[in-house]
């Protein structure tokens, strides 16, 4: 099922393209912890693609090199067929890559609309002069924006809460604004750490629901961290699974379930 | 309508006046603070740096001129030109950016994620280097600051206020211009803050690092624009000061008083500098007005800290601060 060269078709009909990001041996260390051990893998164009492991696995450290926040001491990072030089996260952002945070990071002293439209921050292009000489141009821009902004707000349904401030939220529509940013930006790859933490079934749900059709409907590549077992495996269409710094398994859900190593890792940690 | 009651409101509108300039003062402060947590010390001393720059730069002035002739045994001090004031105020503006680039190139920079005390003695140490540099720059004798703002008693208001009451109110024209001055440029800011890309990145900036790096902002950059705004306002504040009193190393003590408006205000609060800035003005005026006499006067050098002190007592987050609460 799998092809290295030009993608696949996923078991429910979805193509998945090519290789957009390739991590290459990368390790890195804090002081004397290793967090992450010589991994390679790839992210697939279109595909949703899962890290999974037990806590201080280096999950959410290898979503932090993808975006930039940490610096692997050895290693490559490949993003659409470049080597990407040693970039600071603004940059990496600029290229296409949202992220969320597994500690939520919102602007809390905003609403959820100005949440959301900071996402558009990258895309607009009018320049402080620009913006007072050419006022047209700049609201046509703004125009633009807003549109992007309002129909993120409907997809994700935020419309009740789009003037409250942030901080009066519950922790469940947190992550919800959260992903709303992340997505008004229109990444090429999008990182979500732990998506679904700290929810209720109810939640967990929704949120599936919404990453299942945010890659259905924009083609979003995905690459997200999830502790839940069972949401990995209805998620995800190909999953690595990291163990103390290692990789210690990389394929299709079904595949992964059954590789001894892995199940060794979880022992004694129930799942499903 | 008794004859104290129409004095006392010539106070208060004077006050209202004074207020402004030290609300530009301290509007400075806050922008900083928001954006960076840093209290900036130095903001006084750089509203004096920008008044003594534009002065020299106006004057034609050769700066370093000490140490050039003391070096090489010339005799130089000007050029022999003088530029026209709204050329010299568009170089100081020039030269406030490359301080505010210097400032986050060569100190704050390095200082990232330290904590806020140790941010603040390195502002404290801003402070005495630029005093030193601006001394060195440019002398430190007093000079007049004279940009072509109006100045003088405003005969409108005099003779308005001597129909009226019978007695006319001195109310300096160059206040009024700074009362315009001072809200042209607060609106201004509100404006560049809420409509503009540069504006809402540095609210970004100022609430959360992490998530505005992940929305792709550079935080250098902005804490660059950051310092450029605040010297701009420091530029207008020094411009307005240097005018009334004249450019002189006293200019920088205006910063002090900054301080109990920022208390009253709130660290975090534009409005909050406006009001502050405002009843400190009325505030010690109207008191020395009215109390100053029983107590054998010069109650403006105090009673703005003492008000402050009430004030932190009683409301420590200031009228416009967040609520402070505590974390358990
Ligand atoms: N900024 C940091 N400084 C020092 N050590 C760190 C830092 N970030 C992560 N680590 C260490 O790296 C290891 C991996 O942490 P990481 O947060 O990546 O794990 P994780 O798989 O995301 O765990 P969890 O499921 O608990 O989120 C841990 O030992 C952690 O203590
Ligand atoms: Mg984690």
């Amino acid at each position: 099922m799998l092809d290295a060269s030009e993608g696949y078709t996923t078991e429910d009909g979805r193509k998945i393209g090519g290789v957009v990001m390739e991590m290459k041996n990368i390790t890195l260390r804090f002081g004397g912890v290793v967090a992450i051990k010589e991994i390679s893998f790839d992210i697939r164009e279109g595909e949703i693609r899962a890290i999974i492991g037990p806590n201080g696995a280096g999950k959410s450290s290898m979503l932090n090199v993808i975006s930039g926040f940490y610096l692997p001491q050895e290693g490559e990072v490949w993003f659409r067929g470049e080597r990407r030089p040693q970039m600071k996260p603004f940059e990496v952002a600029r290229q296409g890559i949202a992220r969320t945070f597994q500690n939520i990071a919102l602007f809390e002293g905003m609403s959820v609309l100005d949440n959301v439209m900071t996402g558009r921050l990258n895309h607009m292009k009018s320049g402080l002069f620009a913006q007072a000489l050419w006022k047209g141009r700049a609201e046509a821009e703004e125009s633009a924006n807003r549109k992007v902004v309002e129909n993120v707000i409907d997809f994700l349904e935020i419309q009740h809460i789009r003037k409250t401030p942030v901080s009066r939220l519950p922790y469940g529509l947190k992550k919800r604004v959260e992903l709303a940013r992340a997505l008004a930006a229109q990444p090429k790859l999008l990182l979500l750490d732990e998506p679904m933490a700290g929810m209720n079934v109810e939640e967990k749900e929704d949120m599936s629901r919404f990453i299942l059709d945010v890659n259905d409907e924009f083609g979003t590549t995905i690459a997200l961290i999830e502790h839940d077992m069972g949401v990995v495996m209805d998620l995800s269409d190909r999953v690595v699974v990291m163990d103390y710094g290692r990789k210690i398994g990389d394929g299709t859900p079904d595949e992964v379930r059954g590789n001894q190593e892995v199940i060794d890792a979880y022992l004694g940690v129930s799942h499903d | 309508m008794p004859e104290q009651l129409i004095f006392a409101m010539e106070v208060i509108l004077n006050g209202l006046m004074a207020g402004v300039l030290y609300a530009l003062v301290a509007l400075g402060f806050v922008l900083i603070f928001k954006a960076s947590g840093i209290f900036n010390y130095a903001q006084g001393v750089m509203a004096l740096f920008a008044a003594m720059t534009l002065v020299g730069i106006m004057q034609g002035q050769v700066p370093f001129s000490h140490l050039i002739n003391a070096t090489f045994g010339l005799h130089v001090t000007h050029f022999g030109w003088q530029v026209p004031a709204v050329v010299a105020i568009a170089l100081t503006m020039a030269v406030m950016v490359l301080l505010a680039w210097c400032v986050q190139r060569f100190v704050m920079r390095h200082l990232v994620g330290q904590e806020p005390i140790i941010l603040f003695m390195a502002t404290i140490g801003l402070a005495y280097f630029l005093e030193g540099v601006a001394d060195l720059m440019w002398g430190s004798e007093i000079k007049t600051l004279d940009v072509g703002l109006p100045q003088g008693i405003n005969l409108w208001i005099d003779e308005t206020t001597f129909n009226i009451f019978g007695y006319g109110f001195f109310i300096d024209n160059l206040d009024i211009v700074a009362t315009v001055i001072a809200a042209l440029l607060v609106a201004a800011l509100v404006a560049f803050s809420q409509y503009t890309k540069q504006g809402r990145a540095m609210r970004a900036v100022a609430d959360d690092h992490q998530a505005a790096l992940s929305v792709g902002i550079s935080l250098n950059f902005i804490w660059i624009m950051v310092w450029s705004v605040a010297g701009f306002v420091a530029l207008v504040a020094g411009i307005m000061w240097g005018t009334k009193s004249g450019v002189q190393f006293s200019l920088s003590l205006i910063a002090l008083k900054a301080l109990p408006v920022l208390m009253l205000g709130g660290f975090t609060s534009i409005p909050g500098a406006i009001v502050g800035g405002l009843i400190i003005g009325v505030g010690e005026k109207l008191f020395e007005f009215a109390i100053g006499p029983l107590v054998g006067g010069a109650t403006e050098n105090w009673f703005a800290y003492v008000l402050a002190l009430i004030f932190l007592v009683f409301r420590p987050q200031g009228l416009f601060g967040e609520k402070i609460i505590e974390r358990v």
